[in-house]
């Protein structure tokens, strides 16, 4: 399968006798894993710049942000940037509908989504198929691009500029319903047996045996469909009309796109919105990881 | 599918069919309870809206979300012949082109390297992930308006400067276009984490003893154990990626945007870049032209179907698994 480079054999041999002295090919061992670390630690700093940004500039002062001289930090924190904030802009408003529509969505999105793929992969039905295969079709649509029809129908239903208008349409997910279905085939089916012979009907086993074993797939499914409903921008700035009913995300947009601006509670806002999720995200990381390992099998 | 059938088959011979016949009743029932929920959502949210809209694309609908008022095809063709809408395509062909193979070649990159780190794996991982917590609107306020603001303090002009290099006005300059290099690299910095994770999660499957089967036929790390062992064993996730990056790419609005300025064409730079989601929303949304917003939403749909059907056809089956 690989060409036999007949000196590296050789050198991989020698190797153990000439413990002690530093050897050509540890030597070049050390040299690798010194490169490793010195690009991985670059590419570390770059990644967190972003970060270091929003903290530093929510601490400064308007004349510290623009001085032309660069500031790595600012002279003294100011916090009072974040009392002006939420003194300025109903942030209040926008964190409380953010929280809303996150919650909702992550609560009602997985018992729907797993409910369902619990029917498609453990109820003998008659239909199972067809709504199988229908659900698969929806797959293909891109779903942003829908958002004018969208926008039609929640419109007539007399939804813009509603909570609900924001949730309800996102609430149901066959992505998910998809990956909990590929659970549920899994679960080991002598316990659901033994289940049904102590006279437990489909209600009780999906309620009482296989929803509490699925806490694993539940929380790194939540936590994505959390951290995406909470970032999500599209949708709720085309329903989100008035200031009551705009998320975290829009208002911070609508502050970005204005003509005059005040840098340091921009970026306050930035680190007032972006903290939940940061928090979140360092306590859920496995969680999370496994969610996305199963975003790209499922892709 | 086979499981459920060996719940009941021990059982059947046993019952009469009448039993039978009530067991597969309550069966029916409990399906259809149990998926209700999401069929009925997905039908009032995805199904009506795809027949409403089309009904709305054939229809001349200004200012009125009720179709009826038939045009024929009058808004496919206006929107085909609209030079905006076009650019648009254009456009988001152009990021798309930027975006994906970077995309790419970055997260794959970042997963062999943290891969190959004992110490500090974890570490490391969680900082080239964390981005994934971020959106959109936050990370553009950070690129508009500290990394790669126009004026001298911003932080890209502050590096140039120390070279001696005069300021540049990276958002609003048409030549060069200097604002596709905020755009990739704002959506680069947001998503190659994401597919990092999906990459580290198939090379941890590759099993080890192909490697050490390879070590012992003499090969050492390098680039032929990643041609003939890593590469065909992450073939299946690089077409997940690939399709996932490009899908995310045709719908792209949200940093367009916020970099590049409201969606009134007096204020910001919108119409240097403007992506087709930012044109529908500025047809239908803002100016109420529901009928051509319609009409352009199913153009679109038909060009990313094309792209990705055309995408896994080259890669999923011009070569064997």
């Amino acid at each position: 399968m690989v060409s036999l480079p007949s000196t590296a054999r050789r050198e991989r041999v020698a190797n153990p006798a000439r413990t002690g002295r530093l050897s050509r090919a540890r030597l070049s061992g050390l040299i690798g894993t010194i490169a490793l670390y010195v690009i991985l630690i670059v590419l570390a700093a770059l990644f967190l710049v972003p970060f270091y940004l929003i903290v530093r500039n929510a601490l400064m002062t308007q004349p510290e942000i623009t001085s032309f001289t660069w500031n790595w930090l600012p002279k003294s924190a100011q916090w009072q940037n974040f009392r002006d904030l939420f003194r300025d802009v109903p942030m209040g408003q926008g964190l409380k509908n953010s929280a809303i529509i996150a919650d909702v969505t992550f609560v009602f999105q997985i018992l729907f989504a797993s409910m369902a793929g619990y029917a498609l992969a453990r109820i003998p039905a008659r239909g199972r198929e067809v709504v199988f295969a229908i659900l698969l079709s929806t797959l293909m649509i891109p779903t942003a691009v829908t958002f004018v029809p969208t926008y039609a129908v929640v419109s007539y239903l007399g939804g813009v500029s509603t909570l609900w208008g924001i949730i309800v349409p996102g609430l149901f997910s066959v992505f998910s319903t998809f990956l909990f279905r590929q659970f549920y085939l899994d679960f080991p089916s002598e316990l659901e047996e033994a289940a049904r012979l102590d006279g437990a009907g489909y209600f009780r086993i999906y309620w009482s045996l296989l929803l509490p074993n699925s806490i694993g797939i539940i929380v790194a499914l939540g936590a994505l469909s959390f951290i995406f409903s909470w970032n999500s921008f599209l949708w709720p700035l085309v329903i989100g009309q008035e200031p009551s009913s705009q998320t975290v995300q829009v208002m911070i947009s609508g502050f970005l796109t204005a003509q005059t601006i005040n840098l340091p509670e921009l970026f306050a806002g930035a680190a007032v919105a972006a903290a939940p999720l940061v928090i979140l995200f360092l306590i859920l990381q496995r969680y999370i990881s496994e969610g996305v390992r199963l975003s790209g099998i499922k892709g | 599918m086979k499981t459920e059938s060996r719940v009941l088959a021990p059982a059947a011979p046993l019952e009469t069919t009448a039993l039978a016949r009530r067991r597969d009743r309550s069966a029916t029932f409990a399906f259809w309870v149990f998926v209700a929920p999401l069929v009925l959502g997905l039908t009032i949210f995805t199904f009506v809206p795809i027949v409403w809209g089309l009904l709305l694309s054939f229809s001349r609908a200004r200012g009125t979300i009720h179709p009826g008022a038939w045009v024929g095809i009058s808004n496919y063709t206006s929107m085909l012949s609209d030079s905006a809408f076009r650019n648009s395509l254009v456009t988001i062909v152009i990021f798309a082109i930027f975006i994906v193979p970077l995309t790419f070649a970055i997260s794959l990159g970042l997963a062999l390297l943290v891969n190959m780190a004992g110490w500090g794996r974890g570490i490391f991982r969680t900082v080239f992930f964390i981005p994934t917590a971020i959106s959109y609107v936050i990370a553009s306020l950070i690129w508009r308006m500290e990394i790669f603001l126009g004026l001298p303090y911003g932080l890209a002009n502050m590096v140039l400067g120390k070279f001696g290099h005069t300021a540049i006005s990276w958002i609003a300059t048409a030549h060069p276009p200097w604002y596709w290099l905020v755009l990739v690299t704002v959506r680069l910095w947001l998503q190659v984490g994401f597919y990092m994770i999906i990459f580290l999660a198939a090379l941890q499957e590759i099993p080890r003893d192909q490697y050490e089967a390879a070590f012992v036929d003499g090969a050492r790390r390098g680039w032929s154990t990643f041609r003939n062992i890593t590469l065909p064993g992450l073939r299946n996730t690089s077409i997940a990626v690939l399709v996932l990056s490009i899908i995310a790419a045709f719908q792209a609005f949200d940093e367009f945007y916020n970099v590049m300025g409201g969606t009134q064409a007096s204020s910001g730079n919108i119409s240097l870049a403007r992506p087709p989601l930012v044109y529908l929303y500025q047809v239908a949304i803002s100016n109420l032209d529901y009928g051509r917003g319609a009409a352009g939403a199913f153009i679109l749909t038909v060009l990313i179907l094309l792209v990705t059907f055309g995408q896994a056809r080259i890669l999923g089956f011009g070569r064997r698994a």
